[in-house]
């Protein structure tokens, strides 16, 4: 996942931000927008399954991998936008939430300060684990020589 | 013909009952929580995802608790589950090229692009019990973390290109991107199985089965030539959907996949030239000696592109791919437990006529006049 930290995001961008958030962030930012405006489900938050697909060689045929669990959830806002999400995992309240922010999201009047109060602070949390990995991994970076023999 | 007895409800109840409770153990002990069978038993839960065949850490680490740790019993739970869920569609293929790296080596190249970084490894390790677990201070690990600037890996391209700019590796056939991909949770495995089948069911395949066949490959019995590890990587790939009610693709999160390639020389036929040909091997999680064993059946099953003979029980798809589930194997297995009381009834009638009848020929051996017994 790729953020770009200088263009405004688009919806996709944050919906994938949402999909990766820990669960218990989004209730704590949902607690810190609340009241939460009135909504209504489009279709009760549903877990089922997704079949992953690969390619031979990484590059090739593509062919069936396994499953992974899922979750989604749409929601509309009385007399507002529309939210959607998608979530690996069977965390139906995750799915919701997420939802819900994203019809947050799309509300002009709020869009902002949302972005600023909800999903930057996802964004840097993603970031710095995914920065603390990577610098974990690049200290078992290795250098193997070949002896040489009879020289 | 197996013919159903009744009766023992109560029986299998109360034995339901104390199975419960020799799982729980003693009681004075704490009962381990699923976070901790998912955080610190991760390899045994990432074996039951792959052959599971569905990724859920969490259901996975459940599914190991009630089988008190037996993995393949806990696949089974696994695969009972999934049968439970609708599926809402198909990924695209993931993209191991964008993986976040968390391993990355090579047996053929020292310095292949990108370099080689070893991570979470047992390579190397000396096998030796670490009583230091034992004591459980619960202090963390240390750790060692390199400078932020050297965080971020660089392009790791995959072994086949590099080794195809030289002319070394056939590209792997795309011809058939677009053609329907085989699934085997929605139809039964048909012979010859085409690549993309054969991969769905070697991911799903035993491990234990496929290691002692690849085994098999090395020690002679099917590979003519040296298996090279191209390479092997560990880390996470993302997932991306098509919802139908959004107008475009959503990344919805990362898997952690194990994928290897095995690099076995050709030598030529009439029709391709000769050249290195590759396995393919992906797992959920990170099962490195499954993915290596995955690869190299994959490849060994790969005869027919090449014109190879088959000669070996590991180069058979029927062979390989009718035993490789455990669930099926391990159900027809232990269907031998059920009462069998009819079956068995016959067989010791039929098996008392036989004695009777050879206790017959056997009396007639006697007879001095060995013509009069031919035709039996």
């Amino acid at each position: 996942m790729t953020i770009a930290s200088n263009t405004p995001m688009t919806r996709k961008e944050w919906i994938q931000v949402l999909a990766r958030a820990d669960c218990r962030d989004l209730e704590a930012a949902c607690r810190q927008i609340a009241p939460l405006p009135p909504y209504r489900f489009i279709r009760r938050p549903e877990t089922g399954m997704v079949m992953v697909r690969a390619r031979a060689g990484g590059v090739g045929r593509p062919f069936n991998m396994g499953e992974a669990t899922l979750t989604r959830c749409s929601l509309q806002l009385d007399g507002g936008p529309s939210g959607t999400a998608y979530i690996l995992g069977r965390n139906p309240r995750h799915a919701e939430l997420a939802a819900l922010v994203d019809a947050l999201l799309q509300d002009p009047s709020r869009g902002a300060e949302l972005m600023a109060s909800v999903i930057a602070p996802l964004v840097s949390k993603l970031r710095s684990q995914r920065q603390s990995q990577a610098q974990k991994t690049a200290a078992t970076k290795v250098e193997f020589f070949t002896m040489a023999r009879g020289e | 013909m197996y013919v159903a007895v009744k009766g023992g409800e109560q029986a299998i109840d109360n034995a339901h009952r104390l199975l419960a409770e020799t799982r729980r153990g003693d009681p004075g002990e704490p009962d381990i929580g699923v976070a901790q069978i998912e955080q610190q038993l991760g390899l045994g839960v990432d074996r039951v995802m792959t052959e599971g065949a569905l990724y859920d850490r969490e259901l996975a680490a459940l599914a190991v608790k009630q089988a008190q740790g037996d993995l393949v019993e806990a696949i089974f739970l696994l695969r009972a589950f999934r049968t439970t869920l609708p599926r809402f569609g198909n990924t695209r293929p993931i993209d191991t090229d964008t993986m976040i790296i968390r391993r990355r080596i090579s047996a053929t190249f020292k310095d292949l692009p990108g370099g080689q970084v070893l991570g979470p490894t047992y390579d190397y390790t000396h096998r030796l019990i670490d009583f230091s677990l034992q004591a459980a201070d619960g202090k963390p690990p240390r750790v060692a973390i390199a400078d932020a600037d050297a965080g971020a890996p660089g392009s790791m391209p995959r072994i086949a290109e590099i080794l195809s700019t030289d002319g070394m590796i056939a590209a792997e056939p795309t011809h058939a991107q677009e053609a329907p991909v085989g699934d085997l949770t929605r139809e039964p495995l048909h012979l010859p199985a085409s690549r993309d089948v054969r991969l769905q069911n070697l991911v799903r395949g035993d491990e234990g089965f496929l290691l002692a066949l690849a085994y098999s490959l090395q020690r002679g019995f099917g590979a003519a030539h040296h298996p090279f590890l191209g390479e092997i990587r560990l880390g996470e790939v993302t997932v991306v959907i098509e919802p139908a009610e959004l107008d475009f693709e959503i990344a919805i999160g990362e898997i952690t996949v194990t994928e290897c390639v095995m690099l076995n020389r050709f030598n030529g036929s009439a029709e391709t030239p000769p050249g290195f040909l590759q396995g393919y091997g992906l797992t959920f999680g990170h099962c490195e000696r499954k993915a290596m064993a995955m690869a190299m059946m994959d490849r060994a099953l790969r005869w027919r592109e090449t014109g190879e003979i088959p000669s070996h029980p590991s180069q058979q798809d029927e062979f390989v791919l009718y035993h490789s589930d455990n669930v099926e194997a391990s159900g027809f297995l232990q269907h031998l437990k059920l009462p069998h009381y009819v079956d068995f009834q016959s067989e010791r009638v039929l098996l008392r006529r036989l004695q009777a009848e050879y206790a017959a020929k056997t009396t007639n051996q006697d007879d001095p006049n060995p013509e009069a017994r031919s035709g039996d």
